[in-house]
């Protein structure tokens, strides 16, 4: 048998306003607050925005399974006493056609535009500055390659504004690099050299966290961040007077890049 | 006595144990003798003397249990034991501490030894939110919360939500299905027994020096390759628990090919019998990935091999893509059989056939087949091969569409039905919905490389996995352990201390895991003891809300225990439902059925005129086949 025409009996405009007013009003509440916290690289507003698009897209999501939920509750709730069964509805093939592809558009709506920004937030940039990065457990140190070697402990000072390539090592276990308000992470990773870019543009002091676990100091795995002028960077930089040390030195000559060029070289080389 | 120790049971098991840890021990002195080691000692992270024992400690008591009786009999052509079926059913509580080949008594042993654990763990999670309700340190040091956290973990996902929903389903099942038992009886009981050594190895890892296993349950090397000794007993642990998995999968896989009754096409299955099915496709594949990894991570530590020793050539990440490629499936393992249970609730108690039946079958198929291509998302920022970032993007953003289907065809389940939500099983149901929406959409973010390498290893993290295990898994565990308890008991449980523990446990959910999506965004990294002054507040208030929802599965542990005793006696089919568990009495005849039930038509055939699943025995004559075009969606 077939059960009458089940979209037409629905008030299905009705239901998609309401869905439409639960979306804004999410999303007016939700965009309204910075989640992330401060944005203090240029990375971090692309990631903010794609944050913020998801939200609304998922605001959308949220109300829709909300009120189709709650209508249905509202609507064919059984009186008490009601032992009867249901309509024998087994299913619309128009409307699970509509429910495989519409979530397929959205997903990869949402994959193309992360690509994007993907993209953007790696790009090198014709000029960018070689910082390395040594951690062990539960500390950071950090090397200025292009200054003369030179070498610093528990304290990272960055120019604003220049493109920064971190080369991250690591001398004993896996930790990882985390600056909030610049939204990059990479871990460092024994063996390998791991890579990051970043352009900070938010002069200030902020704080580097560790958020890999790296054994019981984890949680104190810190140091302090400084983005400064040029200008202060320059006098910083030259006036470190300890150059980089040899079991570190070893690391950045032996440890393997992760990325080559072509992915196929690496296992023969 | 000496009758009593020849006799399988558990005299025989403590000697058993005491043998197999004797020839543990005594293996390592000899071996390290003829190898002209020092007999006695021990290398800084190996322990040979008590590694080599708790492998074969633990096979000692399966042995004295009686876990091997009948096979090694045979093996040595000894005659065996003619089956005289008395171990099946359980006359009184003694009987559940046997080995026991019944699989309505292997389910009610596997679901009470998990949540056994689960309050284990859950009492270990009110500690860690403890300490985490004020910065600094008050109640445990950095190193003992590192191991809670771990052991937490766990408990959790290897002797609770991955076994308990086998114990659901090896109860429910073969009676769905219509076979009187599992196709392996004494495979499922050894499978059973090897769990709680799985869990005593965890636990134990507290004794061991230098305390229990601290690596995360994800035990990424180096740093448990480095680790003291209680690592090795995670590693061990692991093994057993993955064992139990595997054969119970295969136990699965060929009672529902080989066992369903007649009639019962592929396409006339309940739902919860093809998520089964999908689960133990993966866990058959998966589940010996993991085993492997934490092997070549033992022989690191014991044998000094060179897997993952970068200083030697070892290839640090490639820990982590072995582990992910069985623990991204294993996030669907601990859904799967939870969407089958959602659907059985949800139809029955909306009395309204499942919508898009079909569909939802081949979701589950869907499913399973993406989750083997998208294990590198856990990997966004480990440092791998970076071009292989975003086609994994891709492929984790699409799993997203075929749960979808799952979600919206629950939904389109309950238009035009007649929803009855008296039952706390329903109840749960309904809230899963929403709460695994959240966690799906938590999900999505995540599978994007730009958000994910913010959020990654923060809290946001931590609210994401408790949202779709806590709201998603464990909301369908509750589904379905009150929608059989009066099938499995006999008796019926009280649903106002039912909607008590619901809206308790609803709360707890959402106040405790929402707020750690915001501490996560804002910059609070995961598996830290103490944390930046700055999230104190928000930290407090989660860690109230945990201990009300803590609290409040007091409440469902004394619902349980008091309604098993002194509940009213339950019908044989209290909520109405079709499939064929139901149309026998409760508790379930010893063997099932008298006669082997007819299937003629789909399980949740409510509101057609006259269609019927199965027609059970004595009543076959009066009732006519009905024609194939009502079966099944159109």
């Amino acid at each position: 048998m077939r059960a009458g025409p089940m979209l037409g009996r629905l008030p299905i405009v009705k239901m998609l306003l309401v869905t439409l007013a639960g979306t804004a009003a999410i999303s007016a509440v939700m965009l309204s607050i910075n989640w992330d916290g401060q944005e203090g690289s240029t990375a971090a507003p692309k990631i903010d925005d794609l944050l913020n698009v998801m939200i609304v897209l998922s605001a959308f999501v949220f109300s829709l399974v909300m009120v189709m939920l709650f209508y249905a509750l509202w609507k064919f709730k059984a009186k008490p006493g009601d032992e009867s069964d249901g309509e024998p509805i087994h299913g619309n093939t128009r409307l699970e056609i509509a429910w495989t592809l519409i979530p397929t558009i959205i997903v990869l709506f949402g994959g193309a535009y992360s690509w994007k920004v993907l993209n953007e937030i790696e790009d090198k940039g014709s000029n960018p500055m070689t910082i390395d990065v040594f951690s062990q457990q539960y500390a950071w140190s950090f090397g200025y390659p292009g200054k003369g070697m030179k070498f610093i402990e528990g304290e990272l000072h960055v120019p604003v504004d220049r493109t920064i390539q971190f080369k991250m090592h690591s001398q004993d276990v896996i930790h990882s690099f985390w600056v909030p308000e610049w939204r990059i992470k990479k871990d460092n990773v024994p063996g390998i050299t791991t890579t990051a870019i970043v352009t900070p543009n938010k002069i200030g002091t902020y704080q580097l966290i560790c958020t890999e676990l790296c054994g019981f100091g984890h949680a104190s795995m810190r140091a302090k961040v400084v983005v400064e002028s040029p200008q202060k960077f320059e006098k910083w930089v030259t006036g470190l007077t300890k150059e980089i040390p040899e079991p570190f030195i070893e690391s950045i000559e032996q440890d393997t890049e992760t990325n080559p060029a072509e992915p196929l070289d690496a296992g023969g080389a | 006595m000496l009758a009593a120790i020849k006799r399988p049971g558990w005299y025989r098991a403590v000697l058993g144990t005491l043998v197999g840890a004797a020839f543990g021990v005594g293996l390592v002195v000899v071996l390290r003798a003829i190898s002209g080691l020092p007999i006695w000692q021990t290398e800084q992270t190996g322990y040979p003397h008590v590694v080599v024992p708790l492998i074969t400690g633990p096979l000692g008591f399966l042995a004295g249990l009686g876990c091997f009786d009948y096979w090694l009999r045979w093996a040595v052509g000894a005659p065996t034991i003619p089956e005289d079926h008395s171990q099946h059913g359980a006359r009184n509580w003694k009987d559940y501490f046997r080995f026991n080949t019944d699989h309505k008594v292997i389910g009610i042993q596997y679901i009470c030894t998990t949540f056994f654990f689960f309050f284990l763990s859950g009492l270990m999670a009110m500690l860690i939110r403890a300490e985490l309700a004020q910065p600094g340190t008050q109640i445990v040091d950095a190193a003992t919360y590192n191991s809670l956290f771990s052991t937490h973990a766990v408990l959790m996902i290897f002797v609770f939500i991955i076994p308990v929903f086998a114990g659901i389903a090896n109860y429910v099942l073969p009676l769905m299905i219509g076979a009187p038992d599992m196709a392996f009886p004494r495979l499922n009981a050894l499978s059973f027994w090897m769990l709680p050594l799985a869990g005593l190895l965890f636990v134990g890892s507290f004794l061991a020096p230098g305390g229990a296993f601290d690596a995360g349950w994800t035990g990424y090397a180096p740093l448990s390759t480095g680790a003291p000794l209680g690592q090795s007993f995670f590693n061990l642990g692991v093994q057993f628990a993955g064992a139990s998995s595997i054969a119970t999968a295969l136990n699965f896989l060929v009672t529902i090919i080989t066992m369903r009754a007649p009639g019962m096409t592929f396409w006339r299955m309940p739902l919860l019998v093809w998520a089964n099915l999908s689960t133990s496709l993966l866990v058959v594949a998966a589940t010996p990935f993991i085993a492997g990894v934490q092997f070549m991570v033992l022989f690191d530590r014991i044998l000094h091999t060179n897997f993952f020793d970068f200083a030697a050539g070892g290839d640090v990440v490639s820990y982590q893509h072995i582990f992910w490629f069985y623990s991204h499936p294993a996030v669907y393992i601990m859904i799967l059989p939870g969407f089958g249970i959602i659907s059985e609730v949800i139809s029955t108690h909306a009395r309204k056939p499942i919508f898009g039946y079909r569909l939802m079958a081949l979701a589950l198929i869907g499913i399973i087949v993406l989750s083997y291509s998208v294990w590198a998302h856990h990997m966004f920022v480990a440092g791998m091969f970076s071009w292989l970032r975003v086609p994994m993007m891709f492929t984790t953003l699409l799993i997203a569409v075929p749960t979808g289907i799952k979600i919206f065809s629950w939904l389109g389940t309950l238009f035009f039905g007649k929803i009855h939500t008296y039952s706390t099983a329903m109840l749960f149901a309904l809230a899963f919905i929403v709460t695994f929406t959240i966690g799906g959409i938590s999900g999505v973010m995540l599978g994007m490389v730009p958000i994910d390498i913010h959020v990654s290893d923060t809290y946001f993290i931590v609210a994401h996995i408790h949202f779709v295990l806590f709201g998603g898994s464990v909301f369908t565990i509750f589904a379905g352990i009150y929608h059989w308890f009066p099938k499995m008991t006999g008796r019926m449980y009280d649903e106002r201390l039912g909607r008590v523990h619901f809206w308790g446990t609803l709360v707890g959910t959402w106040g405790t895991f929402i707020p750690m999506h915001w501490v996560g965004m804002d910059g609070m990294p995961r598996r830290v003891a103490d944390y930046a002054a700055q999230f104190g507040e928000w930290n407090l208030l989660i860690s109230v809300f945990a201990f009300i929802l803590g609290a409040v599965q007091l409440v469902f542990l004394y619902n349980m225990i008091v309604s098993w005793r002194y509940g009213p006696r339950a019908e044989g089919n209290p909520w109405r439902a079709n499939s064929i568990e139901w149309q026998v009495s409760s508790p379930p005849p010893i063997f099932n059925f008298d006669e082997i039930p007819r299937v003629v038509g789909g399980p949740y055939e409510f509101g057609v005129p006259g269609a019927r699943h199965a027609i059970m025995a004595g009543e076959g004559a009066e009732v006519k086949e009905p024609q194939p075009s009502v079966v099944g969606s159109p």
